[in-house]
């Protein structure tokens, strides 16, 4: 029907600059990715080297949240243009989840 | 073809015209479906409320027995909040905020159906409760170990019924959100959208942290209730006061939720009606989005008297009283407004000047109840009653009343009368007055709120008689706006692009009602009040940012309407699984069929189809 199809032509430089782009961004993601798969390595060995409870849990728990920030970041592209918005609604919800739990665990008895 | 012929409008038979309003995806007719749907639960819960107040006219009444007062109280509460309120709110901000910010539709037309009837069959589902067993009487706060005691289905309804219904808000919450973050038309940049739009994009904000603890919660309940859990049955290792938190976690956002959109729907129609540019814009936006976020950390100001100890009561007094400040920034910009403007005492312009005073005697006693020490005088009785009905009357149903008069002809075309109008807003305004403003004094003097009765001589009767008489008033306020909507209609005068004649933001400048397509070119916005600017420079219309083109626009669906009737089956097949063999297939039955719907939405591809550049010339001539 009448709707139109648009091409849009890269000219060589353009091409070039993207392709640079992404192997870059291919670089990172492979890198984070080990980085990752080593840091799930740490965490699975200190857990099985037996130290204290009160050292394992507060390591793994900061590994994960190290893990989940790269995977943000990195894997789903919030470090890119445009996601100002994204990320605004993120950290508003987790200021509010954090207070709230806060709350909980500081002030109220119940 | 046939799709685009039959929404350009035609003669078509009764089955053609329900099966198009069982299949719309169009923003527009899911408005004033939830306005329909709004409006009939909105009544019901007004007959609710009379009855009650009809029981309460005379000291020793036997109007009603205790228990079906009760329910009464219960049904009014949870009518009003969930199923009247919210679900007209819904039916403004979709027939309005996609016109206002220049959109064709909003970003997920199928999900804004799929909300629509899920929000329908939730109300239905809780209101089948007075035919089937008992209406739920637990209050509409619902308390864990009244709720759990609660004998017979009741709150099984209840449970199942808000669960269906907010999950459809929850998905209109992420609709509204997603349009105004991707669909603004070009130059439509955040700081020049009107303030209804940003106040729904708010209120959408709030309904997507607040409504989650809501699902949780009712989760919570239904399980404690219906598959043997024990989260809230403190015998069994549970914590009854865990539903509070939960409840008000979401409850508070909740009021914002209402009121915010109520903000929004009055700044627009002060500066229509003042004929001068909002004032002091940016602060408005400011003073919303504070709103927003301050609402999420006050919740424990319904819980004063729990026993949460005293440094828990002081901060949340404090953040409780912080709110007045962003409120307060917003009542004086609404009096700056007016301030010097050539005002028109239009029917809107009625409500949004009688919401000033009204709203600011709610918000008073607010800050009242927010001091913790005082709130333990005031927990429980009818200050409380008067406090909540002085804002969300006085705010937010004065509100939907406004934009029904201001609106209606932006969504039908036709102008309500303006004096049956102002008769309507007399009748309400001077009954909603009497019939709370004298419950301050009842609280004050230990009248108890939820009471089915109470003992002559103890200076209740003169009070509770004015109370009823007033709340007659209202009631006879809203059949005068029924007559009003049944004559305009009957008379159908139509009516042209701006019929108020100082529109100022982009609906005002496309048809009454607007063609399926909304905008036949996708508008260019030039500054906050977009439309106001235009007709400064003499245009008639607005700015086009495109030439004419084919418009993409999505097929209708019937998917939506299966999906939820699925949902609505599993709900009483989960109810009567306790009593009955059967319930459990019905359960089964009723998730499989939703699913299997879900599947065919995945597996049918639905690209939507085209209006060509013929077909929107030949609409666009036969307007003129």
């Amino acid at each position: 029907m009448a709707h139109d199809i648009e091409i849009i032509e890269k000219t060589p430089a353009e091409y070039s600059y993207k392709k640079r782009r992404s192997d870059r961004l291919m670089r990172s993601q492979l890198m984070m990715f080990a980085l990752m798969i080593f840091m799930t390595l740490i965490s699975f060995a200190a857990v099985q080297a037996g130290f204290s409870a009160y050292f394992v849990v507060p390591v793994v728990l900061l590994l994960a949240a190290v893990q989940v920030g790269l995977q943000l970041y990195y894997f789903m592209h919030m470090s890119e243009k445009g996601h100002g918005l994204v990320a605004f609604f993120m950290y508003g919800g987790m200021l509010i989840a954090f207070l709230t739990v806060l709350a909980f665990v500081t002030i109220i008895w119940w | 073809m046939t799709t685009v012929a039959n929404s350009v409008g035609q003669k078509k038979g009764f089955g053609a015209t329900l099966w198009d309003w069982l299949t719309t995806v169009d923003h527009k007719k899911i408005g004033i479906l939830y306005l329909i749907g709004g409006g009939f639960f909105f009544v019901l819960g007004g007959i609710e409320a009379m009855l009650i107040r009809l029981q309460l006219l005379i000291p020793n009444n036997d109007f009603v027995s205790a228990g079906f007062f009760n329910e009464l109280i219960t049904m009014h509460g949870t009518t009003m909040i969930f199923l009247a309120a919210m679900p007209l709110l819904f039916g403004f901000m979709n027939a309005i905020v996609p016109l206002q910010i220049g959109a064709r539709d909003v970003a997920f037309p199928f999900i804004n159906s799929l909300g629509f009837w899920m929000f329908f069959f939730g109300g239905l589902f809780l209101n089948l409760s007075w035919f089937l067993d008992a209406a739920p009487d637990a209050g509409w706060t619902s308390y864990a170990s009244l709720s759990i005691a609660s004998t017979g289905h009741g709150i099984d309804f209840y449970a199942i019924g808000l669960q269906i219904a907010g999950a459809g808000t929850l998905m209109a919450g992420i609709n509204f959100l997603v349009t105004i973050i991707n669909m603004r038309a070009p130059g439509m940049t955040y700081m020049r959208m009107p303030l209804f739009t940003w106040t729904t994009f708010v209120a959408s904000a709030l309904i997507l942290f607040a409504f989650p603890p809501l699902t949780i919660g009712i989760f919570f309940l239904t399980f404690d209730r219906m598959f043997g859990g024990n989260f809230f049955d403190h015998t069994a290792g549970g914590n009854t006061i865990i539903w509070e938190h939960i409840f008000w976690i979401f409850g508070h956002p909740e009021v914002y939720i209402l009121i915010l959109p109520a903000f929004g729907i009055f700044s627009e129609i002060f500066s229509v009606f003042a004929r001068k540019r909002l004032f002091g814009y940016s602060a408005m936006v400011f003073a919303t989005v504070l709103i927003g976020f301050l609402g999420f950390m006050v919740w424990a100001h319904h819980m004063f008297t729990v026993g949460l100890g005293p440094t828990a009561n002081a901060i949340f007094a404090v953040a409780t009283m912080a709110i007045a400040v962003p409120t307060g920034v917003k009542i004086f910009n609404w009096l700056l407004t007016i301030w010097g403007g050539s005002i028109k005492i239009t029917t809107p312009m009625l409500y949004a000047l009688g919401f000033i005073p009204s709203f600011v005697m709610g918000g008073v006693t607010g800050v009242q109840q927010g001091a913790a020490p005082l709130d333990y005088q005031l927990h429980d009785s009818y200050f409380i009653v008067a406090h909540f009905h002085y804002v969300i009357v006085g705010g937010v149903v004065l509100a939907i009343l406004a934009a029904t008069h201001y609106w209606w002809p932006k969504m039908f075309g036709t102008m309500l009368s303006e004096k049956l109008g102002k008769i309507t807003f007399w009748f309400f305004f001077i009954g909603f007055h009497m019939t709370f403003f004298l419950q301050h004094f009842l609280g004050l003097m230990g009248m108890p709120r939820r009471v089915w009765t109470y003992m002559d001589g103890q200076g209740w009767n003169l009070f509770n008689m004015i109370s009823t008489i007033g709340a007659i008033l209202m009631a006879i306020g809203v059949i005068v706006l029924i007559i009003n909507i049944i004559m305009t209609t009957a008379k159908n005068v139509r009516v042209g692009n701006d019929p108020w004649e100082d529109g100022r933001t982009l609906e005002w400048a496309i048809p009454s009602p607007p063609p399926f397509y909304n905008f036949a070119q996708t508008p260019l916005v030039r500054g906050l009040d977009t439309y106001w600017i235009e007709k400064q420079e003499g245009h008639n219309g607005y700015t086009a940012a495109e030439p004419v083109t084919d418009i993409h626009m999505p097929n209708g669906s019937i998917i939506p309407f299966f999906m939820t009737l699925g949902l609505f089956i599993a709900g009483f097949g989960a109810m009567y699984r306790v009593d009955h063999s059967w319930g459990l297939a019905v359960l089964i039955f009723g998730l499989a069929f939703t699913f299997l719907m879900m599947a065919l939405r995945s597996i049918k591809d639905d690209l939507g189809y085209y209006v060509t550049k013929d077909q929107i010339r030949r609409t666009e001539r036969g307007r003129d």
